[in-house]
């Protein structure tokens, strides 16, 4: 019966919130509705339950001696100032703030946690509007499977293993990873740890980790102090541009890299030949062969063949 | 909403102080504060009716006025002062809060960011210890030309029409066009103008890194009475169900497409390999996505499209003959 439990759950709150010192289990037993018609045993069961459930909602119980007079039997508390949301007052933008904020996860869990601290910020009397049409709109994303258990690891200090599977290669690998924080980098999410296998820090794309994360013990590593993931992610992330490559481009096509060349000349024919910076020359083949007879690589012949070789596969395939 | 006891335990704790500081206010807007039928409320309420100080006699419990309720549907509740404030926020509340303000302020111009900045400052001395940790998580977003940008901004606080230079990668092209600009949304990474485009006649998505001009005109906006913003829950692009539907199949190389957009259909072949579903509406798109590709994706369906990358692809070698 939700109710009856619900009700015993706020008054075990209220008398414990109210009491000026630790109360004994036996005097909770007594003053709290729903504990009276049970047997000791089932008793101690409940109460064990209903602590760690209001635990798990953030309400602070404590375990303490109580003075001679109770025996030495211990009793429990909870400490108004460590209960109560402190003072905060917003000002009119910062409500407007707040209430842009209550838009930005997509994810149902994050979602109802913003939710539900809004809700909280309301009953302190924080103006919260969440109805306003507003003109800008970031919104939090995370459907990858391995969101979820990550970022309990990544709050819970756990180290971690799974199989993660690298861009083109086959088979995924188990990987064992003290992990750091989690960053949107890109549109992406990764995790950013410590790899325990190459004893250096590393960055996962979050959608290539394969079936389930495998959690060790709270609290199993340390991360870094003074942690800066977003140092981090630009110093792990793909290679900066340190290659450049000459290509032709068809007149009116290829705005997009025209717009990335740092030269640009006239060629035949309308043509014109333009130098790019590249860092990655897989992706920037992929990205070249998908202009198809617009673009022509003239150097460098790494990114040259491995355009050829794309458009060869693609006019040799046939279908299955 | 799960009307399971620990939510409803959380629900009552911030409901009671909630109530104390608004006596008589109406029950559907207490429900909509709270995000639960008005029902919910209601039986909320019966609970705390039974709440109240240890070993409480009738006269200790939490009062509410239930001929108020029933009469007038507002909502008056007393003798609770022992539950005058709402309990802290949780870990795991103000690191979302925490998360979601620093995305806000990722995406805020030049003129929000400060309000951003203050309020941030503000939650994290209510929250205390909790959002320190809230170094854990960070969201970046590409920086865009702050020139297009400015515009764009511009354009939305006072509601003008802009005109666009507008690069669209699936057609290789670049477009020119008047748009009403409805709101500036971030997705993945970009950052995107909503906006009625007049030359389509049709809301749609302009992302700001392909706009290579921004112009502020001096008309105001003036979208069409039934343009509406996109529900954006199911993501930003979503397929028409009118829109063609293609079959390939993806080498594991290739098997981020099956991730990267939305799929219809997915069955898993030998050797890592997978047939996948999708619908598309410009066939240019789907064919630039084959030869990026570059052998590592089948075109099954439809064959015509099959049969002009294979063309597209031979034009393109004989670009590379002979020299």
């Amino acid at each position: 019966m939700i109710a009856r439990k619900s009700e015993r759950l706020m008054n075990l709150t209220i008398c414990l919130l109210v009491a000026r010192h630790f109360v004994p289990k036996h005097r909770i037993r007594q003053a709290v509705e729903g504990y009276h018609d049970l047997s000791d045993d089932a008793f101690d069961r409940m109460f064990d339950r209903d602590k760690e459930e209001l635990r798990l909602l953030g309400v602070p119980i404590e375990l303490g001696a109580i003075n001679k007079a109770f025996e030495d039997e211990p009793g429990y508390r909870v400490r108004r100032d460590k209960f109560e949301l402190p003072e905060i007052r917003l000002e009119a933008d910062e409500a407007a703030v707040v209430g842009l904020a209550a838009r930005v996860w997509q994810h149902a869990s994050l979602a109802a946690a913003t939710s539900q601290g809004l809700r909280k910020l309301r009953a302190a009397g924080v103006p919260v509007d969440e109805s306003a049409l507003t003109i800008l709109e970031p919104q939090l994303a995370a459907n990858e499977p391995a969101f979820d258990p990550v970022f309990d690891a990544v709050t819970q200090r756990r180290p971690i293993e799974f199989d993660y599977r690298t861009r083109g290669a086959g088979e995924p690998a188990r990987r064992h990873v003290e992990p750091w924080g989690i960053v949107s980098w890109h549109g992406h999410w990764y995790l950013i740890g410590h790899d325990r296998d190459r004893e250096a820090a590393r960055m996962f794309r979050l959608s290539r980790i394969e079936g389930t994360v495998s959690a060790g013990e709270p609290g199993g590593f340390e991360p870094p102090t003074n942690l800066d993931l977003r140092a981090l992610a630009s110093s792990l992330a793909p290679p900066q541009p340190h290659s450049s490559a000459t290509v032709r481009v068809r007149s009116g096509a290829g705005d997009l890299l025209r717009r990335r060349a740092t030269t640009s000349r006239e060629a035949v024919d309308g043509w014109t030949e333009i130098t790019l910076p590249y860092g990655d020359e897989a992706a920037l083949a992929d990205e070249l062969a998908s202009f198809g007879s617009d673009v022509v690589v003239t150097a460098p012949d790494e990114v040259r063949a491995g355009v050829v070789r794309r458009l060869a596969a693609v006019a040799a395939e046939v279908a299955p | 909403m799960t009307a399971n006891a620990q939510t409803q335990v959380e629900r009552m704790l911030a409901l009671v102080p909630y109530l104390r500081d608004r006596e008589g206010i109406p029950l559907d807007q207490v429900a909509k504060d709270f995000k639960v039928k008005p029902a919910q409320i209601v039986k909320d309420l019966n609970v705390l009716w039974f709440c109240g100080l240890p070993d409480a006699m009738p006269g200790d419990m939490i009062d509410i006025d239930m001929d108020a309720l029933d009469g007038d549907g507002v909502v008056r509740l007393s003798n609770a002062d022992y539950l005058n404030r709402p309990l802290r926020l949780a870990p795991h509340e103000a690191l979302a809060l925490a998360v979601a303000l620093r995305a806000l302020r990722e995406a805020s111009g030049e003129q929000e960011r400060e309000a951003v900045d203050r309020t941030l400052a503000k939650l994290e001395q209510a929250a205390g210890e909790p959002v320190a940790s809230a170094a854990v998580i960070d969201v970046h977003i590409d920086p865009v030309d702050p020139q297009i940008r400015a515009a764009v901004d511009l354009a939305l606080r006072e509601n003008r029409r802009m005109h666009l230079r507008y690069y669209v990668p699936g057609r290789d092209e670049t477009t020119e066009r008047d748009v009403d600009p409805m709101r500036l949304v971030f997705s993945e990474g970009h950052a995107y103008l909503e906006a009625w485009c007049n030359r389509v006649q049709e809301g749609r998505f302009f992302r700001l890194d392909r706009m290579t001009a921004a112009e502020v005109l001096d008309e105001s906006a003036s979208p069409p009475a039934n343009a509406r913003r996109k529900d954006l829950s199911g993501g930003l692009f979503q397929p028409a169900a009118d829109d063609p539907l293609a079959v390939l199949e993806l080498d594991p190389a290739a098997s981020w497409v099956a991730e990267y957009y939305p799929i219809e259909e997915r069955t898993d072949l030998a050797d890592g390999r997978v047939r996948v579903a999708l619908r598309f509406r410009d066939e240019q798109w789907l064919q630039r996505l084959v030869l990026r590709l570059g052998g590592a994706a089948t075109v099954v369906e439809p064959t015509e499209v099959a049969d002009a990358v294979r063309a597209r692809a031979q034009e393109a070698l004989a670009n590379y003959s002979g020299s």
